[in-house]
């Protein structure tokens, strides 16, 4: 901020050493950015779909395709780790879960949490598709 | 919500309210998207549009889309607002993002409602 040079700044980010809160509210913001990108691609798919089935078989191609599987994969991973971070945030809005062992444990729930909901989704949307 | 209507702005929790809102309407729409996923992965043309034909589907999509986009929107601006320190170029990008925003939120209900026609 070129107009106001000689104001106090906190500490660079760099100066801290990583914890699980500061990491984990970090996460929850960049794996929100990817999953404005999910949304994007999401609506691109509907109106491939809506264009006709030349269109939705290209778009069923890039989906089906180790880059489309890839992106569904951190795709799936944002969406489970931001779901159930945005609860334990829902959960502070309402004042509840600020002690700090408290926000210790919901944070590794959250993370064991995101690890278990991701396979169990992966194994039964695969056996839904009859690829396993 | 002692501080509703309170403010010179009048407004100034919305932007934190409707973000609260719309998170909790998307808890349960994102795990019927997690169900639907597996069924519109493989399918063919005709089986997707048998999907779409029955009123869940298109009405669940309408709704994610609509709140997905809306949340997508207040989250995206706060990071812009948090990173961008320049007026103008901040400016420029929330007003892009709002653009963009509806231009989607257009796209999609089109979209879904063509495909439930």
């Amino acid at each position: 901020m070129a107009e106001t040079p000689n104001r106090p700044l906190s500490p660079h980010l760099q100066i801290y050493k990583p914890q699980i809160t500061s990491v984990l509210s970090i996460t929850h913001r960049a794996t929100g950015v990817v999953l404005s990108l999910g949304v994007v691609l999401l609506v691109a798919w509907l109106m491939a779909a809506a264009a006709g089935p030349q269109y939705y078989e290209a778009a069923q191609a890039c989906a089906g395709s180790w880059v489309g599987y890839l992106f569904l994969f951190g795709f799936s991973v944002c969406l489970f780790y931001h779901l159930l971070n945005g609860i334990r945030h829902l959960f502070w809005d309402a004042g509840h879960g600020f002690e700090l062992e408290t926000v210790t444990r919901t944070g590794l729930a959250v993370l064991v949490g995101t690890v278990l909901l991701t396979v169990i989704a992966w194994v039964l949307g695969l056996t839904v598709m009859g690829k396993l | 919500m002692n501080n509703r209507k309170l403010g010179p702005s009048k407004t100034g929790t919305s932007h934190w309210w409707h973000q609260r809102l719309t998170a909790i309407a998307l808890i349960p729409l994102v795990l019927f998207l997690v169900g639907l996923l597996p069924n519109m992965a493989g399918a063919t043309y005709r089986e997707f549009t048998a999907l779409m034909q029955i009123p869940i589907t298109p009405v669940v999509l309408l709704l994610l889309v609509c709140a997905g986009l809306y949340h997508m929107k207040l989250g995206l601006q706060v990071v812009i607002e948090d990173y961008i320190h320049n007026e103008c170029v901040k400016m420029a990008l929330v007003v892009s993002l709002t653009l963009f925003t509806f231009f989607l939120a257009a796209a999609g209900i089109v979209s879904i409602i063509m495909l439930a026609a």
